[in-house]
């Protein structure tokens, strides 16, 4: 990782999703938890312990996992399915498609270890795709939580909802972004910096990254508006054409392929209401071996390639 | 058995269920009957449906809705309602048919079977038809679900019981297996799967394609009490579905025609999916009544 993300303190996001999903249990006796031998990479050890009868894992079988939690949704029980998200999205994607977004039912899609959390396991690991498969299914929300506090408020609201939900659950610890005065409204961006030269809307663990990179540009005479755009479906179009509008020029930056992604999704907002230009930072490929900050930091998924982008984007005119 | 007396029963599920043996199977005979002869008309006036399969499903699904099945078609989302799953979503017209008749959906929606904007779609949808828990079509689908179903009756305490209908042929799909493993290791006695076993798939034998026996031994490797009927013989289903539960999940293997009642679809891979001219359809019916 470079060396200012690592400078700044860092928290698990993990840790917020397992103790607030605890406190929901507590309140409301149809939580119920559905995994794939993921007690401990899910860190459900604490959930297991508490709510034994109210922790269904079904062993190494994502269909079923998927397709048992909209049985439990059927029979009158609010399931979140843990599970890291490759297999998850990748391996039950038919039975998310109908058992859960077509059926409608209120289950709840954790996918733990997103993006290249997994870092040297590989492409098999990796759940980059995650937000372009989901975000082609109907019916379906789609969070990002960009830290705790975030991902406390996402599992508020994905347990109070009545509507299928994917979300990430980050595996490596990360700034805390969220200001103590603000709230994640689902389906709104939070806007993190105001700056009327460019956007950068960014998602998850770029989030932090886009801090950053508004700090280097402003000492550069660059205000830039950030945007933390942790829903990405459904999208905050109205903050996406502000963003336009007001400052002509939009970054993107995503843990997650470049077709089909956030990235994607600002730009079908973009050239339908507002055409401006754009840059897209993702990841445009099967990675190669390394750990996940050296695989950011190649892909320029840094504050270094957010500024990058973004001054060849201020030097270019709208 | 329907014993309960906490949902609206109407009178001829009364009479299925106070009658004497063979008294029940002559009114649930004249029932699958009856529903083969709107599947038949719905399908032929649609130009669209899986006849054969209906067919050999047809005496299940009258078996199970008009002598099994707790449901309420005033309530269709009754939470103490047995659930009932179509795996193979692709026989819905049947489905359709039995939900018309019970009062769950109007009969005069039948004949827009398949049609513009019609609830009716070619497989079934919970969100636009009572009495449908899953929009089921793609297949392996339904038991996974089924086994949440019956996970949800054992975490809630709940008497209400989950009977899964799946093709034979479907159950190449590895996703099967994968449930009913899970129903086994979790000893699901409140689960029934229904093997709609009539030995076709789409386009030729199952044993052709990818051999399913020793199908009985497979369930039982599983975890599963296994029982085998004849699944035209409605006493017989009765019986074997409203056997005492044991500690396990119960399969049962149906031995099906595929097109069974009408000569000239029984046992052939053609008639999977294909639409029966009007002659056909007259000498179907005249076939169908005479049984």
């Amino acid at each position: 990782m470079s060396e200012t993300r690592t400078m700044q303190e860092t928290f698990d996001c993990r840790v917020a999703f397992v103790e607030q999903l605890l406190e929901l249990a507590r309140q409301d006796r149809r939580i119920v938890v559905v995994c794939n031998d993921s007690v401990g990479s899910s860190n459900l050890v604490a959930f297991a312990k508490e709510f034994p009868d109210r922790l269904v894992n079904v062993g190494i079988a994502e269909q079923d996992m998927v397709g048992v939690a909209a049985g439990l949704a059927n029979g009158g029980f609010i399931p979140f399915v843990s599970a890291a998200a490759p297999f998850l999205t990748g391996r039950a994607m038919e039975q998310i498609k109908a058992d859960v977004a077509y059926s409608n039912y209120h289950v709840v899609l954790c996918g733990q270890s997103p993006g290249m959390s997994y870092g040297e396991l590989g492409p098999t690991h990796h759940s980059i795709e995650d937000f372009a498969w989901m975000r082609a299914l109907d019916n379906m929300t789609i969070l990002a939580p960009a830290d705790p506090v975030q991902t406390r408020a996402a599992l508020r609201w994905a347990a109070g909802t009545d509507r299928p939900v994917y979300m990430r659950i980050g595996r490596y610890k990360v700034p805390a972004v969220t200001p103590a005065d603000h709230d994640f409204v689902v389906g709104e961006a939070d806007e993190l910096r105001v700056g009327r030269d460019l956007t950068i809307i960014a998602v998850g663990t770029l989030v932090a990254a886009a801090l950053q990179a508004a700090e280097t540009l402003a000492g550069q005479g660059v205000q830039a508006r950030v945007l933390n755009m942790a829903t990405i479906a459904p999208l905050d179009e109205a903050a996406v054409i502000r963003a336009a509008t007001e400052t002509g020029r939009i970054v993107t930056a995503e843990e997650g392929v470049l077709h089909g992604g956030l990235g994607s999704a600002v730009a079908e907002v973009v050239v339908r209401h507002r055409p401006v230009p754009m840059r897209m930072l993702g990841v445009p490929h099967f990675a190669p071996t390394g750990k996940a900050g050296f695989l950011l930091d190649y892909f320029g998924l840094n504050a270094e390639g957010i500024v990058k982008a973004a001054v060849e984007l201020a030097n270019q005119s709208p | 058995m329907l014993l309960q007396t906490e949902f609206n029963m109407d009178s001829l599920r009364a009479q299925v269920a106070s009658a004497s043996v063979a008294e029940r199977g002559r009114l649930l005979k004249d029932i699958a009957t009856e529903i083969r002869i709107s599947v038949l008309k719905t399908i032929s006036h649609a130009g669209i449906g899986h006849i054969g399969g209906e067919f050999s499903a047809a005496d299940i699904l009258a078996t199970l809705f008009f002598g099994v099945l707790r449901v309420d078609p005033q309530r269709p989302a009754w939470e103490q309602r047995d659930r009932f799953i179509l795996s193979k979503g692709h026989c819905a017209v049947s489905l359709y048919c039995v939900l018309a008749k019970l009062g769950f959906i109007d009969s005069a929606l039948l004949p827009t079977f398949a049609g513009p904007l019609s609830r009716l779609n070619g497989h079934p949808n919970r969100r636009k038809v009572p009495g449908v828990e899953s929009n089921t079509g793609a297949l392996g689908h339904g038991l996974p679900f089924g086994v949440g179903c019956a996970v949800a009756a054992r975490i809630a305490g709940a008497d209400w019981r989950t009977y899964v209908v799946t093709g034979d042929g479907e159950l190449q799909e590895g996703s099967n297996w994968e449930a009913a493993m899970c129903a086994g290791d979790r000893a699901l006695a409140n689960l029934t799967v229904v093997v709609d076993r009539n030995l076709l798939q789409q386009g030729a034998r199952t044993e052709d394609t990818n051999r399913l026996e020793p199908l009985a031994d497979k369930w039982r490797a599983f975890g599963w009490d296994v029982f085998e009927a004849d699944g035209h013989d409605h006493g017989l289903l009765f019986d074997t579905f409203t056997a005492p539960p044991s500690s396990k999940p119960r399969c049962v293997i149906t031995h099906t025609t595929k097109g069974k009642g009408v000569s000239f679809m029984q046992d052939r891979v053609e008639w999977h999916h294909k639409v029966p001219s009007p002659e056909q359809v007259k000498q179907a019916v005249t076939e169908l009544e005479a049984e």
